[in-house]
């Protein structure tokens, strides 16, 4: 490094290319960006020998002022193109090395906040919302606790019929301090197929999922509150035969494209013909088997009737399915007491959608 | 429900060799008759007859008697070198046999119910090489405890070969098939019954026994019969069949035979006696309920009435019962016409006329009861005997004759009686109706293009008589005495679709016209369920039965409004019959659960429905079945069903946040309860506010907010749970919730599109203010006044810091706000921000009184 006691002459070629070759090997020995900053100050600095050298122009004869310009400008062009760039490798080493400092373990636990879950029963229902809907069909709803005239009367199932008695129901205390209070918690969503036979207009495709409750004990296998899905279609010239393409074609799409359904003759007071519908199930314990998945059939003139509907003009059909069963076949849910028990454990599985 | 024994169904209908329960089940299914249960006897071989050869009684050291039996059991015995066996030794303990009797053992390598092995073991000091049987051990009955002696039970020694069988001798290879009979279907009650639906389902040749041939008529010295009912239910007569037979002399020694008390073990019945079990036979093969009475304890004339006030009866069971004056009897003339109660018709007889072991005269009662009446009485006294279960369901009334007959010739045959030629028969049965009926319904109704021909076979074989109208689709039918079911055209309908088969129904898929989709109700109810599930809630279900004693633990005060409440009158549990008025009151449960599984760090939500007494209190009217309501009928109904509005809560317990690398612990905290609460307003679209309020169970009195719309309607509540009721409730201190009525803000929602406001691209000027204020200031208050202060141009406030202390003074706080300002029409120069800043101050200080903090 020049010291400022040898000062160089503008004219001195020789020594300004010696300073311009102390120079560069000083920038190319500075390995960081401190050590380069002390070279620019040493070989561009005011106190240089290169600017003082430069400053010594002004006291040269005018003649020899080119040639000093001549020989100094270059040189101190060299050396800072030199500098710029050391400079721009050195920056771009310490960028470098700051990503290669600042990396961090990615497997570190990063979920603060709590995930939350839908219920999977929640998700069926709406699962199976979208399918009818997607069939053109609409949602209705209806209260749980319900007059017992739409649960069962307007359902063709008056006061002293058999299958009355077969609903395990649950009664409703009367506040008027009456016997009865004609009132229970709806034993099937049927009861939403009376009422929108008598508010909707015809014809009528909608589908209900919702509560239900029959006074079993939980276990296993059943639960005092249960849900299904209703459907019910009133149209001219509805057969059975839509009745089977319907469910077909929601067991499909619930339980995937090969699953097999049956439907076999049954008994509701609220459907003539009526039917069960049963899903063939390969794992069901103690082997390959029918499982039955709801009850069906065509709207009872009756029912038709009490909603003010002509049968011989219009016909129907209605279907009932049990959505904790659909869910447990789906989903190799065993035990009842998992859906109903609220634990998070159960929920989180199931993430958002099923 | 019905046990089918197959050598008993092959009584009726001829059985393909080699069937089995299971293929019985399979055919029987298609025509809707339903497998419940496979049942077997639970013994498998071999189990052979024996004849006790020697038996020797060896007296232990503990006082008991055993007996060292030798027992030949034909080839199954021990193999001797000449080709013969030798008998097989056998411990017995039980005493109720001698040497000679035969009986049953079983070898080792069977298996008796339990399952019980049985082995060759060494026991007294002797190789026991099988057992000999009791019927309790073959799982045949629980009455007997000693050992099953072959003759004493009807077999006779000429066909019990030792070595023999006696899984066969004594039916214990057979299966039985239980099914499930719908409502409809009363007549499949019987071996009658499902053999003529095996019939209709294979086609195998059924031979009816229900329809008799050379019956006696009723003769003028029959038991004299009266039918006196003077208040029919809904006009149809409690009895209108009742058929009386007698026989004579019955042998009170004689045994049932084998072969009957088997197949009513087979059913699920105890036999009894021969003259009751005949007439339990006869029920379950023919579906006809009968009553035998002792003819010596009766005075004529048998009187069918109702009961009178205060009557009442003790029956077979021994119960005393009051009588309703709706409850049809069977009465004799002892004491006056009437006078003694044998009986509540068709549901169970009375003690006393019961016949008993001495018995050797009987009336045999086979009658025909309107089915609602039985229905009815067997439901108040709770007496769902075999004969209700049948007369509710309908039994074919042309059956009584019949049946007394077959009693009859049992009793004769069996019981060494003698038929006594007095017959009563009092018949005043309506005639079926005749159902018009076309022949296309069943294509209209079906989609299947059913050929008349196939139509009118239907009808036949199922029994109906057909009868064309010249020229016409419609025929009249008349259905089958044993199908009261059949109703009308729809129900041929089933007929014709079953017995052809469901399965010939092909799958058609209806075009439905176009939906509207989802209710803007629906799809917002998913938006809020779906929120909470993103902001860390876990969606629960919980039932939605309380109890007064969970409202003590959230601290409800007694004129709370959430404790008026519907309740039911048959709960489950004695003191969960209280319907929810809120979620809270079974979230909290819920989330009690699973803190104490050790999940301690939860958001738990629920969505679903309270139930609210409604403001006007009654009941729904009773109106009758299938008739469309009058406008003010249907008003009643829908009036007199309570308010049940779909609430969403959530509760949340312990950390939201774990500690962790990134610092410590986060708590749920009454403010993220506020955010959840509000979130969920923000979802259903509707404005609403926070404010506070201290009196609201089961929140903390300082930390609970009232959720309030715009109008002011409180429409739920948010905060930390007192901190009794989480110690009440073994919920972790601090625990949060929140309920919202979402319905009740669903019907605030206009469901006007939202209308957009212009975005600004002019820049945007920050200015912080630090305003003093009075303790009792809300930030909410402090933030309006800035906003209204700073007018259109306020983008927004956030408050950054609140600072209590010394320079600001007692009493008094320094809220911090950070101010977005932007002008919709231009750039806000200095002037226009020191503006509005001023205008905020003023604004400020004026609403309340706020001060720049210097």
């Amino acid at each position: 490094m020049s010291t400022p006691d040898t000062v160089i002459s503008p004219l001195d070629q020789a020594a300004i290319s010696a300073a311009v070759d102390s120079a560069l090997v000083a920038v190319g020995a500075a390995t960081t960006l401190e050590a380069l900053k002390e070279v620019r100050i040493a070989h561009t600095g005011d106190k240089s020998p290169l600017a003082v050298a430069n400053r010594g122009i002004g006291q040269l004869a005018p003649q020899d002022k080119a040639q000093a310009g001549k020989n100094l400008g270059p040189a101190r062009g060299r050396i800072a193109q030199a500098l710029a760039a050391r400079q721009e490798e050195l920056e771009a080493e310490r960028a470098e090395r700051v990503l290669v400092e600042e990396a961090v373990d990615v497997t570190l636990p990063v979920t603060r906040r709590p995930r939350g879950a839908r219920h999977p029963l929640e998700s069926l229902q709406e699962q199976v919302a979208d399918f009818f809907v997607g069939l053109g069909w609409e949602i209705e709803e209806g209260p749980e606790l319900e007059a017992e005239w739409f649960n069962f009367d307007a359902l063709n199932f008056g006061p002293d019929h058999p299958a009355r008695q077969m609903q395990d129901t649950f009664f409703v205390e009367s506040l008027t301090g009456s016997d009865d209070s004609g009132l229970v918690l709806r034993t099937h969503t049927s009861s939403v197929q009376a009422r929108a036979l008598l508010a909707r207009d015809l014809p009528l495709y909608i589908a209900c999922p919702g509560k239900v409750f029959r006074t079993d004990e939980l276990d296993a296998t059943h639960t005092p509150v249960f849900h299904q899905v209703e459907g019910i279609a009133v149209d001219k010239g509805l057969t059975m035969s839509h009745l089977v393409g319907t469910l077909d074609h929601f067991a499909r799409t619930m339980f995937g494209q090969d699953v097999t359904t049956r439907i076999r003759p049954s008994y509701f007071p609220f459907t003539e013909p009526s039917a069960e519908v049963d899903l063939w199930f390969p794992q069901k314990k103690g082997g390959a088997g029918w499982i039955e998945w709801g009850g069906c059939g065509m709207v009872h003139p009756n029912v038709l009737k009490a909603a003010g509907i002509d049968p011989d003009e219009y016909t129907g059909f209605a279907f009932g399915m049990g959505l904790e069963r659909t869910l447990m076949l789906r989903h190799g849910i065993a035990d009842m007491h998992d859906i109903i028990e609220g634990d998070v454990r159960f929920s989180s599985q199931f993430g958002v959608d099923l | 429900m019905p046990r089918i024994s197959l050598p008993w169904l092959a009584d009726h209908v001829d059985l393909p060799q080699g069937l089995t329960a299971e293929q019985l089940a399979a055919d029987l299914v298609r025509v809707g008759l339903e497998e419940e249960a496979i049942h077997s006897a639970g013994v498998t071989g071999p189990l052979v007859v024996g004849r006790v050869v020697s038996l020797v009684k060896e007296p232990q050291k503990n006082g008991k008697v055993i007996n060292w039996c030798q027992v030949d059991v034909g080839d199954h015995g021990v193999a001797r070198e000449d080709g013969g066996f030798d008998p097989r030794g056998i411990i017995c303990g039980a005493h109720n046999f001698e040497e000679g009797d035969f009986i049953v053992a079983a070898l080792p390598g069977a298996v008796l119910p339990g399952p019980f092995p049985i082995a060759s073991r060494k026991t007294y000091g002797h190789i026991s090489d099988g057992m000999i049987c009791s019927q309790r051990e073959l799982g045949l009955g629980e009455d007997h405890d000693g050992i099953m002696v072959l003759t004493r039970m009807g077999f006779s020694a000429d066909e019990l070969v030792p070595g023999s069988d006696a899984l066969t001798l004594l039916g214990l290879h057979e299966e039985v098939l239980e099914i499930n009979v719908t409502p409809d279907r009363g007549y499949c009650f019987s071996m009658r019954g499902i053999a003529r639906e095996y019939a209709h389902s294979t086609g195998a040749v059924f031979t009816d026994q229900g329809v008799g041939e050379h019956l006696p008529p009723a003769t003028d010295d029959g038991f004299a019969v009266t039918v006196a009912d003077d208040a029919p239910i809904h006009g149809n007569v409690g009895c209108d069949r009742f058929v009386t037979r007698i026989v004579r002399g019955i042998d009170a020694t004689r045994q049932t035979p084998r072969w009957m008390a088997r197949r009513l073990e087979q059913a699920g019945m105890r036999p009894i006696s021969l003259t009751v079990d005949v007439t339990n036979y006869v029920m379950l093969d023919l579906g006809q309920p009968l009553h035998a009475y002792d003819l010596s304890t009766l005075v004529e004339p048998v009187v069918v009435r109702r009961a009178r006030p205060g009557e009442s009866l003790t029956t077979l069971d021994s119960v005393r019962r009051e009588l309703a004056t709706e409850d049809l009897l069977i009465t004799d003339s002892q004491g006056g016409q009437g006078a003694r109660i044998l009986g509540l018709a068709g549901v169970m007889g009375g003690a006393e006329t019961e016949v008993s072991v001495s018995t050797s005269d009987v009336l045999i009662e086979a009658a025909h009861f309107d089915p609602v009446s039985v229905a009815r009485t067997a439901r108040r006294h709770k007496l769902p005997s075999e004969a209700a279960k049948r007369f509710e369901r309908g039994v074919d009334p042309q059956l009584p004759a019949v049946a007394a007959q077959r009693v009859v010739d049992l009793l004769v045959e069996f019981g060494g009686g003698v038929a006594d030629s007095r017959v009563s028969d009092v018949m005043t049965l309506p005639p079926m109706p005749v159902i018009k009926f076309s022949l296309r319904d069943p294509e209209r109704l079906c989609g299947v293009a059913y050929s008349d021909e196939q139509v009118v076979a239907v009808l036949r074989e199922i029994g109906c008589v057909v009868t064309a109208v010249a020229e016409s689709l419609i025929v009249d039918v008349v259905p089958p005495s044993w199908r009261p079911d059949l109703t009308g055209a729809a129900e041929l309908v089933e007929e014709v679709a079953r017995l052809v088969g469901y399965d010939a129904i092909p799958a058609t898929l209806p075009a439905a016209p176009a939906g509207r989709g989802l209710t803007a109700a629906q799809r917002t109810r998913r938006s809020v369920a779906r929120a909470l599930a993103e902001y860390g809630f876990v969606e629960t279900l919980s039932y939605p039965f309380t109890s007064e004693a969970i409202r003590d633990d959230l601290m409800l005060p007694a004129d709370d409004q959430r404790r008026a409440s519907v309740r039911l009158r048959n709960p489950l549990q004695g003191d969960r019959g209280v319907m929810r008025t809120s979620l809270l009151e079974t979230l909290v449960e819920t989330a009690r659960r699973n803190v104490s599984r050790g999940m301690v760090n939860i958001a738990l939500s629920e969505t679903g429905l309270v139930t609210l007494p409604s403001r006007e209190i009654v009941d729904a009217p009773q109106l009758p079945p299938a008739r469309t309501p009058e406008p003010e009928e249907l008003q009643a109904l829908l009036s007199a069903v309570p308010h049940q509005p779909r609430h969403v809560a959530g509760v949340m317990c312990g950390f939201q946040t774990e500690p962790g690398w990134w610092g410590p612990a986060q708590q749920w905290q009454w403010s993220d309860a506020l955010d959840a609460a509000a979130l969920v307003a923000e979802r259903a679209g509707v404005d609403v506010r926070l404010q506070a309020d201290t009196a609201r169970a089961p929140f903390h009195p300082g930390r609970c907010a009232a959720v309030v719309t715009t109008d002011g309607v409180v429409v739920g509540h948010a905060g930390e749970l007192h901190p009794q009721v989480c110690e009440r409730l073994g919920l972790p201190a601090r625990s949060c919730a929140f309920e919202v009525d979402l319905d009740a803000l669903l019907s605030i929602r206009d469901g006007a599109p939202v209308q957009a406001h212009p975005v600004s691209t002019f820049p945007l000027a920050k200015e912080d203010l630090a305003l003093v204020v009075d303790e009792s200031v809300t930030v909410a208050l402090v933030v309006d006044a800035v906003r209204r202060g700073g007018g259109d141009a306020v983008e927004s406030v956030q408050l950054f810091d609140v600072y209590r202390g010394e320079q600001i003074g007692e009493g008094r706080k320094s809220l911090a706000v950070a101010l977005r300002l932007r002008a919709s029409d231009r750039t806000l120069t200095a002037q226009d921000t020191a503006a509005i800043r001023d205008a905020i101050l003023a604004e400020a200080a004026e609403r309340v009184g706020a001060e720049l903090r210097g």
